[in-house]
């Protein structure tokens, strides 16, 4: 399996998926190979982990989110920064050579996301094994939509889906964001939906680390959250525009935005612009008890993304006491059906709902109680075997 | 023979930084400027080197030369924030400070006590901050200001009626063309609508010669020497008063040692001095020795900072203005508890430096505001000093005020 991170080195929900995809595959006895850019360690046991270092390098240190860069460390001691689209090459080549150097033998390569498609590529070419490319999300996308993204990341992904032996998506969004893309038939696409295990959700500590929040929440406020990177995939400034129009009506609302990402100064600003700085509280990236903490605080999730591929933060709000409101642009809902909905660019609405939430307790525990209910039958092993299912077609496609 | 006096007046000044200050820290510490002595933010670490690099030096040069020269005179202005910070961490400067007063030849002028801008928000508020900072300068210096300056050389005509209503007989601000039009700098003026107060205004061509360009080897004038300065001076016509007024840690601090300020500082008095008629003076003398040639009319609010000599550097952007409206839209919640410690928290969180760190004016004017910040650029200054707000916030409410 070739991806780019694995928890705790992971930015977002990539990394989460990966790990329990293959948490779940391993306990039906599938034997993973997990490769990935980076030296790190893990506390792993289900399955073999192995960095791909390029040629004359010792270590890859990552360095914050997804798209930020590596720090390469070279055996003769000194240090490159390099970028995405360097970091995409260096992984290509480096899995390439120990794809050859290997005498492990592989029955399927699996891939997730375009920065491993062109390593996913150059194995296929060497052991002629089905390559299944794994979408966790569309460049058309992350880029927001509105120029269709990077040109040289869709190349990767318009000739991976053309060359894969079987294409999955995480959503029917993505599927169709697939289908709209790359021009390729519905057929060559399965759906295997990201998912949550209710037992990972870990015990709630009654302390809050929201000092500040649990005290103006004595005092009558709400909270309204968001968790994920800051960045134009996630749709941010629309819900501050919300935020606007609900504390018009409800001054007493407040908006915990955790965090980071390329949008964090805009957003900031954005809040100052619109006169709502003082009810806007940004928080930075949080792991842990304050990223949990950051669920519990809240009366509501709100996830106004332009397009967001699944959406897991959805559900691990669902399972820290918080029901969720999600763009219809989201594939979260294809499996959540208790959460509001709400397009992406209907600032108005999504006020309205917001402020509905604000006012009403009995909306918002009843709309959590259905949540939960839903919340509790999702697992992780559910999507394992879907996939499982897809080794086995084509493990027998190979061998006809 | 007609008299011509250099009226040197400079400003010292240290805020109380905000550390980096997260909504975690939010309703548990309630230590703002706290931090640990590396951090970027200490203002021990940066009292401490401000004190070596500017204060020891420039006191040690300044009292020479008033020993030196019985005709050597200067004005400063110290902020009640400064002076707070020098008695707990730099004693040995502020005794040097106190050193300089006792030769009754260095005039301590009236501020508020906070750096603040409290003018333009809450009279009440800005006159217990300037009544505060009287009875300091009275309790350290042992004499009673009576030229006032507001933050940032900040003038308008309310603020002079103020003043001379306040009993002040006078008041400084930027020498601005568009202010003094075709006028020069270099006189005693009467501001507009008042009677008994005078204005003195800086000339700010020739103090930043020395506060801004002295150290730059790219200007044309570069090296600048007391002797050509003298020589400038000399040759500007009519005049009475060169008004050089600049922020004291120039000496040493924006200037270094190494640029030649302090040879430059050392040489000037004995070169201005050798012209007869050439004479130094406190801003109170100056306006004892001339009569206002003209009055000066400021309906906009000026001051000496950036090309616009505006307020745009502290309140130009959105998330400043919402800093400081939200800031003061707790007065009376917070002088209501009658809790010293919270109160001079959100005084201290009044100084303009505060919103000077969150200024987005990047280009031109940018550069000079990153030196002075101890933030990585001004959205941290802002959260940093948000998350700070949101804990008064907390303390009001803990107190059992609605919010």
């Amino acid at each position: 399996m070739l991806g780019w991170e694995l928890p705790p080195n992971n930015s977002g929900g990539l990394g989460v998926a990966c790990f329990e995809l293959c948490k779940s595959l391993a306990k039906k006895g599938a034997d993973i190979e997990f490769v990935l850019p980076y030296t790190a360690e893990h506390d792993i046991d289900f399955m073999r982990i192995t960095p791909a270092h390029p040629q004359n390098v010792a270590d890859v240190v990552k360095a914050g989110i997804a798209y930020d860069s590596y720090k390469y460390v070279f055996r003769d001691g000194h240090t490159e920064w390099i970028d995405i689209h360097g970091q995409q090459q260096m992984y290509e080549h480096a899995v390439d050579r120990l794809i050859r150097e290997s005498d492990r033998e592989f029955d399927v390569i699996h891939a997730h996301d375009w920065l491993t498609f062109r390593a996913a590529l150059r194995v296929k070419q060497q052991r002629g094994c089905p390559l299944i490319v794994h979408f966790h999300s569309v460049e058309a996308d992350r880029a927001g939509r509105e120029f269709g993204g990077n040109p040289l990341v869709r190349e990767i992904e318009s000739m991976a889906v053309l060359m894969a032996d079987q294409v999955i998506a995480v959503s029917e969004h993505t599927k169709k964001a697939i289908m709209r893309e790359y021009d390729i038939p519905a057929s060559k696409i399965r759906v295997v939906h990201n998912s949550i295990n209710p037992n990972d959700i870990q015990l709630l500590d009654p302390d809050n680390s929201y000092k500040y929040l649990t005290e103006m929440r004595v005092q009558g406020y709400h909270v309204v959250t968001n968790v994920g990177r800051l960045t134009i995939q996630k749709g941010l400034p629309n819900l501050l525009r919300a935020a606007k129009e609900v504390i018009a009506r409800e001054p007493k609302t407040l908006f915990l935005i955790v965090g980071s990402g390329d949008q964090y100064f805009e957003l900031l600003q954005l809040s100052a612009d619109l006169g709502i700085a003082k009810n806007v509280i940004f928080t930075g990236f949080q792991r842990g008890k304050r990223w949990r903490d950051s669920y519990a605080i809240a009366d509501l999730f709100v996830m106004p993304s332009v397009s967001e591929p699944f959406g897991l933060t959805a559900l691990e709000a669902v399972g820290y006491g918080t029901p969720a409101l999600v763009s219809k642009q989201s594939g979260v809902a294809e499996v959540m059906k208790n959460c509001l909905t709400v397009d992406f660019w209907d600032v108005a609405e999504m006020a309205n709902q917001i402020t509905a939430f604000v006012r009403h307790a009995a909306l918002r525990d009843e709309l959590h109680k259905n949540a939960y209910r839903e919340f509790q039958k999702l697992s992780w092993d559910t999507s394992a075997d879907k996939l499982f299912t897809l080794y086995s077609e084509q493990l027998q496609g190979a061998a006809a | 023979m007609n008299q011509r006096a250099i009226v040197l007046y400079l400003h010292v000044h240290q805020p109380y930084r905000v550390r980096h200050y997260t909504i975690f820290d939010a309703g548990v510490h309630h230590n703002y400027f706290d931090t640990p002595y590396e951090d970027r933010t200490s203002n021990e670490r940066i009292i401490h080197k401000v004190a070596e690099k500017s204060y020891l030096p420039t006191n040690k040069y300044l009292l020479e030369l008033l020993q030196k020269y019985p005709e050597f005179k200067l004005s400063l202005s110290i902020t009640g924030t400064v002076l707070e910070q020098l008695e707990r961490w730099a004693p040995e400067a502020l005794a040097s400070f106190q050193e300089l007063t006792r030769t009754g030849r260095v005039e301590i002028v009236a501020e508020t006590y906070h750096h603040s801008l409290a003018f333009f928000y809450s009279r009440e508020e800005f006159e217990a901050q300037v009544r505060m900072h009287r009875e300091k300068v009275q309790q350290l210096f042992g004499q009673t200001p009576k030229v006032f300056r507001n933050t940032e050389l900040s003038y308008n005509n309310d603020l002079a009626y103020w003043a001379d209503k306040a009993g002040y007989k006078g008041i400084l601000t930027e020498g601005w063309d568009k202010v003094l039009d075709w006028r020069s700098p270099n006189f005693v003026y009467r501001p507009a609508y008042t009677e008994n107060i005078r204005l003195l205004m800086k000339n700010y061509k020739l103090s930043d010669d020395i506060a801004f360009r002295f150290g730059d080897r790219g200007w044309s004038e570069w090296p600048l020497t007391a002797d050509k300065f003298t020589h400038w001076l000399n040759e500007s016509g009519d005049a009475t008063n060169f008004n050089l007024f600049m922020d004291y840690e120039t000496f040493g601090e924006h200037q270094w040692d190494e640029s030649g300020i302090f040879r430059f500082l050392h040489h000037l008095p004995g070169e201005w001095l050798k012209q007869p008629g050439n004479t130094f003076m406190t801003v109170s003398d100056v306006i004892d020795a001339f009569e206002p040639v003209d009055h000066v009319d400021v309906q906009q609010t000026i001051t000496w900072a950036d090309t616009e000599r505006d307020l745009s550097a502290w309140l130009g952007n959105n998330m400043q203005a919402q800093a400081i409206t939200g800031l003061y839209a707790l007065e009376k919640r917070i002088l209501g508890t009658g809790d010293l410690a919270l109160i001079e928290d959100w005084r201290r969180l009044q100084t303009s430096d505060h919103f000077y760190y969150m200024c987005t004016k990047w280009f031109n004017d940018g550069d000079i505001h990153a030196y002075f910040s101890p933030y990585e650029n001004p959205y941290e200054a802002f959260v940093a000093f948000m998350n700070a707000y949101h804990d008064l916030l907390f303390r009001l409410s803990k107190k059992g005020v609605k919010i």
